[in-house]
């Protein structure tokens, strides 16, 4: 495929700092298009921010174990000397954070910051550079931009500082922007402004986003498609309207009952998943959702499964999808 | 006095420190001077300043001019404002010279401290790892003695005098600064925004400068001044001791020695360089506390 623009091979991620080793990440693959719009979605300790941070290499390099490939336009991410490295942060991909308060340096206004951004990829005159921080401040929608840029971040508000940051991103126009839980933190009604700002964005610069959640809603808003993940592995992936309509996970089926929708009426009980998910540093032998999955059978517990494609661009890490889908008919019934 | 010294103030990191944009140093200013008590505390340390520069035009009499007929007289004296001491020499004229020595000791050795433990600690903080410990374990040498003991120990081992003192003390201000530095440094380091910095591919020169140092200076500047006062003290201590400046210098804790044996004679003359100790460590206390609170941007 030409056209793909991230391309990740069996990536394991294993931290080696505690007393024994952590694999967070146990081997993903992720083909993203160019302009195309990616959502992984999990529950906490799933492995999909480690991923996320593993296409920057901001993982800590001592403490962590990496095998597989990574791939973003054509070039390799793990073997980038760290002059080329220092161009590919920023330059090629970006990343915004999770809360915009921590991730901007309190002591600088956002202005010089975004700045300071273009300055390091780029020869520009100070002014020059001033007067790209202003027009991203009006590109992603900074009321009275002029004066924003000589703001420090606490004088922001949530959303603002989030706009703020998404801008600081796309300084030096990269053409993957990396999101990690970006609307987590803010107000309901900010957090459709800002998806939408993306997905604007994604439109008009033709960028490639990734982007962690945990919040199914968001991912539908933004995503092409969706890859769950969980203990590290991305058990189903598809587009984001198959992934919804016809999920064939149990664990994909359970996150999608165990959601506070229009339709869940007054009085009428939540579904959850039962137990918890699974330690990292000790996992069980064959599928990891095995334990808390209403479908396991010995099968499921002898060996992990092989990523079996159950529509087209729809893959699913499960032996039992015929019987999932079942499960999902009772349930709505 | 150790106390101060010991038991180091939980700093809160940073909401705003040093940095090049425009506006901080003015917003701090502001705020400060809306603080009644910090700027009692700065007035009257210009003013101990302004005596400490202008003291040979000020003073009414040669602070080491002497005369066994006019001993210990008591303060209110005519030509003698605050009394003679036991050398018959004018007190307040070797009280504002002696300004000139408690100023020197209280600032220089904190300087030279803030210099060398603060890159000591930032440097530490920073690396992270082996080098860290390697560096702390070594400050921490320092740190397992009592500030008065080392300073006194130091004193005595480099020989009385001025400038021993000086070494002394800036010796004992190394690991405290330094280490307040390396957990400021080690809590910066893993905020978000250094890591968006690391993002956006700024390198490790770049982060130290930029985003760390903006961020850590001010609290570890902060936590310096509040050791001025305390660096004042162990220098009076230290000449009280005689191992500091030497007779006939008119240094406070010096002269509080030498007027003991007049505490029965004269107790009031006898105890106002103590008095002036307490004035200027508490002032530089104060306003220590003050630039702390002016500081905090979030406010």
């Amino acid at each position: 495929m030409s056209d793909a623009l991230v391309e990740v091979r069996d990536l394991k991620v294993t931290f080696m700092g505690g007393a024994r080793p952590v694999r967070a990440v146990d081997g993903v693959d992720l083909t993203l298009a160019r302009g195309e719009v990616m959502a992984l979605i999990g529950e906490s300790g799933s492995g999909k921010s480690v991923t996320l941070r593993q296409l920057m290499r901001l993982n800590p390099e001592r403490k962590t174990h990496v095998e597989g490939s990574i791939r973003v336009a054509g070039e390799d991410v793990m073997g980038l000397s760290s002059a080329r490295l220092t161009h590919y942060r920023g330059a090629e991909a970006a990343m915004i954070f999770q809360e915009p308060l921590l991730a901007l340096d309190p002591v600088y206004t956002v202005g010089a910051q975004i700045t300071e951004a273009i300055r390091r990829h780029e020869r520009v005159s100070k002014a020059d550079a001033r007067a790209r921080a202003l027009a991203l401040f009006e590109r992603v929608r900074i009321p009275s931009p002029e004066r924003r840029l000589d703001a420090y971040p606490h004088e922001m508000s949530g959303g603002m500082r989030q706009r703020a940051m998404i801008a600081l991103a796309l300084a030096c126009r990269p053409k993957l922007l990396l999101a990690d839980e970006p609307t987590t933190a803010l107000d309901a009604t900010v957090q459709i402004q800002i998806l939408l700002l993306l997905r604007e964005l994604q439109r008009d610069l033709g960028l490639s986003i990734v982007f962690v959640t945990h919040d199914l809603g968001a991912a539908v808003e933004v995503a092409d498609r969706i890859a769950v993940m969980y203990a590290g592995r991305i058990v189903e992936e598809g587009t984001a309207r198959d992934l919804i309509r016809t999920p064939r996970h149990p664990y994909t089926i359970g996150l999608l009952k165990s959601r506070a929708h229009g339709a869940l009426s007054k009085g009428s009980r939540l579904e959850a998943i039962p137990g918890s998910p699974p330690d990292l540093a000790n996992l069980p032998p064959g599928c990891a959702f095995a334990p808390r999955c209403p479908l396991a059978a010995d099968a499921c517990r002898a060996a992990a499964p092989p990523a079996l494609d159950v529509g087209p661009g729809h893959r699913a890490r499960c032996i039992r999808t015929e019987d999932a889908a079942g499960l999902l008919m009772t349930q709505a019934a | 006095m150790s106390a101060a010294l010991e038991g180091s103030p939980a700093l809160p990191v940073p909401a705003a420190a040093p940095s090049q944009a425009t506006g901080y140093w003015t917003s701090v200013w502001r705020r400060l001077r809306r603080d009644p008590v910090a700027m009692g505390a700065a007035i009257v340390l210009l003013l101990f300043v302004l005596a400490a520069i202008l003291a040979p035009y000020i003073a009414p009499a040669d602070p080491y001019r002497s005369s066994m007929l006019r001993r210990l007289r008591p303060i209110g004296t005519a030509g003698y404002p605050l009394g003679t001491d036991e050398l018959g020499r004018d007190m307040l004229s070797r009280l504002i010279f002696g300004a000139r020595y408690s100023l020197l000791m209280g600032i220089t050795p904190v300087a030279l401290a803030f210099g060398i433990g603060g890159t000591i600690g930032i440097v530490a903080g920073f690396a992270g790892g082996r080098v860290n410990t390697a560096m702390m374990r070594t400050i921490d040498i320092f740190y397992a003695f009592p500030s008065v003991l080392l300073a006194v120990a130091l004193s005595g081992a480099l020989g009385a005098g001025f400038g021993n003192a000086l070494l002394s003390l800036t010796i004992v201000f190394i690991p405290p600064i330094a280490r307040i530095a390396e957990s400021v440094t080690t809590q910066v380091r893993s905020r978000d925004y250094v890591e968006a910095a690391r993002a956006s591919g700024a390198g490790a020169l770049t982060l130290l400068r930029v985003h760390v140092l903006g961020n850590v200076l001010g609290p570890i500047f902060v936590y310096s001044t509040s050791l001025i006062s305390v660096s004042m003290i162990l220098a009076s201590g230290l000449s009280f001791l005689g191992l500091g400046v030497r007779p006939p210098e008119p240094e406070w804790g010096l002269m509080l020695n030498t007027l003991r044996t007049a505490i029965y004679v004269q107790p009031w003359v006898a105890a106002l360089p103590g008095l002036m100790i307490f004035i200027v460590s508490i002032s530089f206390n104060l306003l220590s506390d003050g630039l702390r609170s002016a500081m905090d941007v979030k406010q």
